[in-house]
C-alpha cells in the first residue's frame, strides 16, 4: 500500500497488442497506483508508446486485461517533436484548450483566464500567456503542455519522451518539476530514452522490449544484463553519488529479424 | 462617385453583392480550419465533385441545391471513408472522387446541355441570375456555420492543432471532423453560384493565408480571415460589374492584390508563418490519429 491508497488507477494483466501483423506489446503486466511516479525504457519500437495510448484508453488491447479506475482523469503530454509550432496559437489559448466542455461560450471566462494565469505561474512561465507558442524555448514548451495537462486536474499524468531534444539545465528543471507533481501526489508515467539523465533519477522503472524484461527500482532494472537483454546492446553499469552510471561499450552487431504473428 | 454607385440601382446586383458579400465572409471561417488542417485540396476536389451534382440535377431538372448537395456530401463522405482505411492516400482519394465527378458533369452537360445556369457560370461565377433562393440559402448556411463555430470553438481548435490528445481530452474528433467536412460541403455549395466552381478553393484559402501574416492568435486569426473574406466579396464584386468579369474572378484577385500587399507591408518573415500550416498532411483529423498510432 502506498500512502495515497491501495486501489489502483490503471492494472494491465497479461495484455498483448499488435497493429496489423507487427506484434507491438506481448503479455505485459503492469500496475499503476496513486501516487507512483514511473520510468518507461526501452529502444524504439519497443512498445513504449503504446502502452501510453493503452493506459490512455485510445487502443484496445488485442489479448489479456486492462482495467482503469472509473472517474479518474488521465492527462497526456505529447512529443514536443509531434506538434505543428506553426499553428496561430497562443500560450493561454493552447493551455485553455483543456477545457473543452462546461462552457458553450468560445471566450474564456475570468475563471478561466485566472485558472490558466496560475497553473503558468505555479509551472515558471506566468506572463507568457500572450506569447505565440513558437516563441518559447524547449523547456517553456514543455511546461505549457504540462500546465495544459494540469488544468484538467488529473490523478495520472502520462508523458511521451518529455525531456527529448532538451538541453540538461531544461532536463533538470523538468526532473524538478515532475518530482514537485508527485510530491502532491501526482501519479506520473513516463517513457524516456535517457538512462543516465531521467531513468536513473526515478523511483520505479519498467524495462520493456514488447515484453516487461524487468520492472523495480532503479538499483534492480539498470543492470548490465537487463539493459543487454532490452537494448539489445552491451552496456556496463558503475555507482556514482549512490546512482548507476551507464556507459554503452560499442560492438558491432547484427540487424535482428523482424518477427512476426501468424 | 455616381459611377461607383451606379449598380446599386439594380436590385440583381445588390441581391449577387450580399450573396458575394457573405460568401467571402463564410469562406474566410471556414477556410481558417481547412487551411490550418491542410484540408485545401478537399475544398478544390469538393468543388469540383458538386458540379457533377448540378450536372445530374440540372438536366433531370432537380432542385440544384438538393442535388448538388446530396451529391457533395456523398463525395466529401466517401473521400472521409477512403482516408479513414488507409487504402489509399487522401490526395490520391481526393484526386480520383472529385476530377471524376467533375468529368462526368462535363459529360452530362456537353450531351445533354443544361436547363440551370450556364455552363460558364458553374465554372467562373456569375451575378445574373441570383435570386431570393441563393440568398436565403447562404444566410441560413452562414448562420449555421457561425453558430458550429461559436458553439464548437474548443473542441475544434483542439481537434484542429492536436487531435491525438483532443481525442484523449473527451473530444469526439471523428464527430467534429464529420460536422466540418458538413459545413464545408454546405459552404461551397452555397457559393458555388456566385465565385464559381474553379475559384471556391482560392476564397477559402487567401484570407485565412492573409490573416496568419498579421496575427500569431486562432481566436485573431478567425475574426480576421472572416473580415478579409468579407471585404473581397464586397470589393470584387463591385469590381466585377466596373471591369465586366466573372465575379469569382474580380473577388478572387481582389485577394491576390490584398495578399501581395500584406506581403509588401509584413515582409517575408510573415510569409514564413503560413509554411506549415498543412503540417497535417492532407488527412481528415481522424485519418491522422489513425496514421500517427499506426507508427
Amino acid at each position: 500500500m502506498t500512502r495515497f491508497g491501495a486501489s489502483p488507477l490503471a492494472r494491465l494483466d497479461g495484455v498483448s497488442f499488435a497493429y496489423a501483423a507487427e506484434p507491438v506489446l506481448r503479455d505485459v503486466s503492469l500496475t499503476i497506483r496513486p501516487g507512483e511516479f514511473t520510468g518507461i525504457v526501452g529502444p524504439s519500437g519497443s512498445g513504449k508508446t503504446t502502452l501510453l495510448r493503452l493506459l490512455l484508453g485510445t487502443v484496445d488491447p488485442g489479448r489479456g486485461r486492462l482495467e482503469r479506475a472509473p472517474g479518474v482523469a488521465v492527462s497526456y503530454v505529447p512529443q514536443l517533436e509531434t506538434v505543428n509550432w506553426n499553428f496561430p496559437v497562443t500560450v493561454a489559448e493552447c493551455v485553455l484548450m483543456a477545457r473543452t466542455s462546461g462552457r458553450l461560450a468560445p471566450w474564456a471566462s475570468r475563471a478561466e483566464r485566472a485558472e490558466v494565469a496560475a497553473v503558468l505561474d505555479r509551472l515558471g512561465i506566468g506572463g507568457l500567456g500572450r506569447r505565440h507558442i513558437r516563441e518559447l524555448s524547449g523547456g517553456q514548451q514543455q511546461r505549457m503542455f504540462i500546465a495544459r495537462a494540469l488544468l484538467r486536474r488529473p490523478r495520472l499524468l502520462l508523458l511521451d519522451e518529455p525531456t527529448s531534444g532538451v538541453d540538461v539545465r531544461t532536463r533538470h528543471e523538468l526532473l524538478e518539476l515532475l518530482a514537485e507533481l508527485h510530491r502532491d501526489g501526482l501519479a506520473i508515467v513516463l517513457t524516456t530514452h535517457d538512462l543516465n539523465g531521467i531513468a536513473v533519477r526515478l523511483p520505479n522503472l519498467l524495462a520493456l522490449r514488447t515484453r516487461v524484461v524487468a520492472a523495480g527500482p532503479p538499483a534492480e532494472v539498470i543492470t548490465p544484463a537487463v539493459l543487454e537483454q532490452t537494448f539489445g546492446a552491451r552496456m556496463e553499469v558503475y555507482q556514482h553519488d549512490g546512482l548507476p552510471v551507464v556507459i554503452d561499450r560499442y560492438q558491432p552487431v547484427r540487424p535482428e529479424p523482424v518477427e512476426r504473428v501468424s | 462617385m455616381s459611377g461607383l454607385l451606379a449598380p446599386y440601382q439594380y436590385e440583381f446586383f445588390v441581391k449577387g453583392l450580399l450573396v458575394a458579400t457573405l460568401a467571402g465572409g463564410l469562406c474566410g471561417l471556414v477556410g481558417v480550419y481547412i487551411t490550418l488542417r491542410g484540408m485545401s485540396y478537399i475544398g478544390h476536389g469538393l468543388s469540383h465533385a458538386i458540379f457533377g451534382g448540378f450536372a445530374a440535377a440540372s438536366i433531370i431538372s432537380f432542385n440544384y441545391f438538393l442535388g448538388a448537395g446530396i451529391w457533395g456530401l456523398a463525395s466529401a463522405l466517401a473521400i472521409n471513408r477512403v482516408t479513414r482505411k488507409r487504402a489509399i492516400g487522401a490526395d490520391a482519394a481526393i484526386g480520383v472522387i472529385t476530377t471524376a465527378s467533375f468529368a462526368l458533369g462535363v459529360a452530362l452537360l456537353t450531351k445533354f446541355g443544361n436547363r440551370g445556369p450556364s455552363f460558364d457560370a458553374a465554372l467562373f461565377g456569375s451575378i445574373i441570375g441570383v435570386g431570393d433562393t441563393d440568398l436565403l440559402v447562404i444566410a441560413g448556411v452562414t448562420v449555421f456555420a457561425a453558430a458550429v463555430v461559436v458553439l464548437r470553438y474548443r473542441a475544434l481548435l483542439f481537434a484542429t492543432f492536436d487531435p491525438e490528445v483532443a481525442d484523449v481530452s473527451g473530444v469526439r474528433v471523428a464527430r467534429i471532423d464529420a460536422l466540418l467536412m458538413l459545413v464545408l460541403s454546405l459552404s461551397i455549395l452555397a457559393t458555388l453560384t456566385v465565385i464559381g466552381v474553379t475559384l471556391v478553393a482560392a476564397t477559402l484559402v487567401i484570407p485565412p493565408v492573409v490573416a496568419r501574416m498579421l496575427t500569431n492568435s486562432f481566436s485573431r486569426m478567425l475574426w480576421l480571415s472572416t473580415a478579409i473574406g468579407t471585404a473581397c466579396g464586397f470589393v470584387g464584386m463591385n469590381a466585377s460589374y466596373h471591369l465586366d468579369v466573372p465575379s469569382g474572378t474580380t473577388i478572387v484577385l481582389t485577394g491576390a492584390v490584398l495578399f501581395g500587399a500584406v506581403l509588401a507591408v509584413t515582409g517575408g518573415g510573415r510569409l514564413r508563418r503560413t509554411a506549415g500550416l498543412d503540417d497535417h498532411l492532407d488527412l481528415p483529423a481522424g485519418a491522422a490519429i489513425a496514421r500517427r498510432r499506426a507508427t
